[in-house]
């Protein structure tokens, strides 16, 4: 091989070194710096999904108000969260790791037979929630929960219900839930599995589903222009952005959320914990989460410690009756 | 059109086209990086667009997405390595080019048919944005069943010689494709939460061929004298460009409408172009699976349409088709803009420059990449202990960026060994591909179209569409029949058929 050749060699390595550094920089978060402790979070589902832009956001408010040192945040994927949670409960004791979840990883790690439960981490903090809406096409006949129920208790499984969450997530508890709530059977209700809201807006525009069930963020544009309309919404309280009544003032006893939070491993010291809740509370008192909660469409729901923990309790206990009822456990 | 000039007078000012190269060049190292697709390179790019403006940002993703649409052909062609699951077919005839020495042929027609099945792309979009969307949610499961059970048929004719290996691989495939969790049960997954989501794609391909095939030269290392890759000439020549402009065309027809439609995706198009131009190849028909340039031609101009089509139903409707596309809905989002028709009218600026941008992304593509091609096509001189040794690091780090477990490397393995088999017993390696696409898919909206119907089975035909592709699918199957009862074509099919069957025997 000539010389010259082998310098042509050279400036191919070293082109094929630079496209690897520059596709590193997408991965990997440089800066080594800070005075502070490094911690690292770990998020349970993919780049751009729902846990990973609060969880991100969460550090990045953290970071740049100096409240700690960098965060290394890694995506665990695998089985909706199970696998993430797996490895924080082996990682016990772990002092430097965080991890965001919600409520469709508790629900996951009950349809997925893992051992590793929420119950079994310590928990820090709930951050935000989401409420659940009844979405149906314009021209839907339904133009009141009041319709729909009727409709259905009339015949169960003639009202095709379409979520974006595998059996276990939020889309698909909150219908179920709310099938017990009114007196229809869950096991008999037509649940459809569309692979996240885009797909579900396409069914439901194509009234290929009679109702769809989901957080109400992805359909901001066709409730805007009149494609899509709320029958009601599942908190407590109504929103601000949309036109439904909550299922309370519709006359149904059922207040369903969707939340996110973040837990750390199990076996960590009481100190060690205190430290991250009192974390999460500076970084809930800023400016920037604020606004992140607003640039999101977020609702704040902020609650740390022995709160959390009762409700986490909560939550786990009522997602393992429902999947129970369903025969999924 | 004044809006478009526009537009392009915006996109083509210092700052955005600085945005424009990075997303390129960013998209390009994301695609030859088998594992890190667009999606996740967008999705972790978004706290960039809390810095810079929407236009900025906009311009930036878009050159992500074309830029991985192409690079993803760079190490199919090269390392028989495909970056991106949209790019598998293309390592197909890509790579075997590649060792006859023609792999600057091959980048240069996937570089040029990309920009040429972009550039038509784009201009369909701004065409039909507007309208074509309102008729995309129409159809249902149905449709999906049969668009892809008639891919599936389509694979009966590229089994190879053996219909009883091409068969075998298939079920193979179809087999690997079944791991994962349907309606909420675990199946094949054995108790193992990792193989819960099925396995990628990306993991089997780059296993099967790379692992596979760096096994297989290992074992021969010894027993048979180097082949020495020939220099090829640097460019292509008048015949290249004959033999390639109508896949790029046909590959553009077939890219477009399924990257509009929800459940299309950019896998279909590259497929059903691939068994298109070996049935269409004519005399060239034996140089499929030996290197034919339509083979690269017309699934790299697919994948690059599909990219545009993706962006019709999110702009016009607000409706994203693919991962990127989400990503891309919630960074503008971010920016409090909502796509959908009014956003036509309430940013005509930024629109017009984003779609103005998707042309400067293509023309920036074209003029990076070709005159790279002939330098990456020396990559393949190295010395084959170097060269091999460099694929299988490209295929680890590749398996393990999947989901960043060690798990997907211990697959990779595996199924390098099954790779290593296949070469052995000869089994044909597209049948394999094809079923662990297809296999989930055709599922999947089987039991949606069911679920949907609560078992009745005629809401299969329901759909005007599915109903139309049914009968392409019978036309298909009785078709050969009819023509072999036709005197007089019987002769000269039979003696073709003769033909690759001796040389597929010479050959192994």
């Amino acid at each position: 091989m000539g010389v010259a050749r082998r310098r042509r060699l050279v400036v191919l390595v070293a082109a094929l070194a630079a496209l690897l550094a520059l596709a590193g920089c997408g991965v990997t978060r440089g800066d080594d710096g800070g005075e502070n402790r490094r911690l690292r979070m770990m998020i349970p589902n993919s780049p751009g999904g729902g846990y990973d832009q609060t969880g991100r956001a969460a550090t990045r408010v953290m970071e740049s108000a100096d409240l700690t040192g960098r965060f290394e945040v890694s995506n665990v994927i695998g089985a909706s969260g199970t696998v993430a949670m797996q490895r924080l409960v082996n990682e016990r004791g772990a002092e430097d790791l965080l991890m965001t979840m919600g409520l469709g990883v508790v629900g996951a790690t009950y349809t997925n037979g893992s051992d590793a439960r929420v119950s079994g981490a310590t928990p820090i903090a709930q951050l935000i929630e989401e409420q659940e809406g009844l979405l149906v096409p314009a021209d839907s006949p339904f133009e009141t929960v009041a319709d729909l129920v009727e409709a259905w208790r009339a015949d169960p499984g003639s009202i095709r219900v379409g979520g974006g969450s595998s059996p276990g997530g939020p889309d698909h508890l909150f219908p179920m839930q709310l099938a017990q709530t009114v007196g229809v059977d869950p096991t008999e209700v037509n649940y459809i599995v569309y692979d996240g809201g885009g797909p579900l807006t396409t069914a439901l525009l194509g009234a290929k589903i009679d109702v769809g069930t989901s957080g109400l963020g992805e359909f901001e544009g066709q409730l805007a222009d009149g494609s899509l309309r709320v029958l009601a919404v599942s908190g407590e309280e109504r929103l601000d952005a949309v036109d439904a009544p909550t299922l309370v003032e519709s006359g149904i006893d059922l207040v369903f959320t969707n939340w996110r939070g973040v837990l750390a491993p199990p076996g960590i010291s009481d100190a060690v914990r205190d430290q991250h809740v009192a974390l999460l509370e500076e970084m809930h008192g800023t400016d920037a989460w604020q606004e992140a909660l607003e640039t999101n469409g977020w609702v704040d729901a902020f609650r740390t410690g022995d709160d959390f923990a009762e409700f986490l309790r909560e939550q786990d206990e009522r997602v393992a009756s429902t999947l129970d009822e369903l025969g999924l456990l | 059109m004044d809006a478009l000039l526009t537009g392009l007078g915006l996109a083509l000012q210092p700052e955005n086209l600085v945005y424009a190269v990075v997303g390129v060049l960013l998209g390009t190292a994301v695609g030859v990086l088998p594992g890190i697709g667009p999606a996740m390179t967008v999705a972790l790019l978004l706290p960039v667009t809390y810095n810079v403006s929407p236009s900025a940002a906009l311009i930036m993703f878009a050159g992500i997405y074309y830029g991985g649409m192409y690079g993803g052909s760079t190490t199919s062609i090269l390392l028989n390595t495909p970056g991106e699951s949209s790019s598998v077919i293309t390592a197909l005839e890509g790579n075997k080019m590649a060792k006859t020495g023609r792999a600057a042929q091959a980048l240069a027609t996937a570089a040029i048919g990309s920009f040429v099945a972009g550039t038509i792309s784009t201009v369909l979009l701004v065409a039909l944005a507007p309208t074509v969307a309102e008729w995309v949610v129409v159809l249902g499961a149905p449709s999906y069943f049969a668009m892809m059970l008639l891919a599936l048929v389509a694979v009966t004719s590229v089994l190879g010689s053996s219909k009883l290996r091409g068969f075998i691989a298939l079920a193979l495939g179809l087999a690997i494709g079944l791991v994962g969790t349907t309606t909420g049960q675990a199946r094949l997954t054995f108790g193992n939460p990792l193989l819960a989501d099925g396995i990628d794609i990306v993991v089997v391909a780059v296993a099967i061929f790379a692992v596979g095939e760096a096994l297989w030269v290992a074992a021969h290392l010894r027993r048979r004298p180097l082949e020495v890759i020939p220099v090829g000439r640097p460019w292509m020549d008048r015949e290249d460009w004959g033999r390639s402009w109508k896949p790029w065309l046909r590959g553009t027809a077939y890219g477009f409408p399924f990257g509009a439609l929800p459940a299309g995706g950019a896998e279909m198009p590259t497929f059903l172009s691939y068994i298109t131009e070996r049935r269409l190849a004519g005399k060239h028909r034996a140089e499929f699976g030996k290197g034919a340039i339509e083979g690269v031609a017309g699934p790299e101009a697919a994948n690059n349409a599909s990219a545009a089509g993706t962006l019709v139903p999110l702009l016009a409707i607000g409706l994203p088709t693919t991962a990127t596309a989400a990503v891309i809905l919630a960074a503008m989002q971010g920016y409090g803009l909502q796509p959908g028709p009014q956003l036509f009218e309430a940013e005509p600026e930024l629109v017009w420059t984003l779609l103005a941008s998707l042309f400067v992304a293509n023309t920036l593509l074209l003029v990076i990449n070709l005159p790279m091609a002939p330098l990456w096509a020396k990559l393949l001189r190295l010395p084959r202990p170097y060269l091999y040794a460099g694929i299988l690091f490209f295929a680890v780090l590749g398996a393990y960026s999947v989901n960043f477990q060690w798990f997907d490397v211990a697959l990779l393995g595996l199924f390098g060994v099954l790779g290593f088999a296949m070469r052995r017993f000869g089994l044909p390696v597209l049948p394999l591909i094809v079923g662990v696409i297809l296999g989930p898919r055709l599922e999947e909206q089987l039991g949606q179209a069911l679920q949907l119907s609560r078992g009745d089975v005629s809401a299969l035909w329901s759909e005007p569409v599915a109903v139309i592709v049914y009968a392409v699918i019978v036309a298909l199957l009785l078709g050969p029949l009819v023509l072999r009862l036709i005197p007089g074509r019987q002769g000269p099919e039979r003696l073709e058929d003769e033909v690759e069957s001796l040389e597929e025997e010479v050959r192994s």
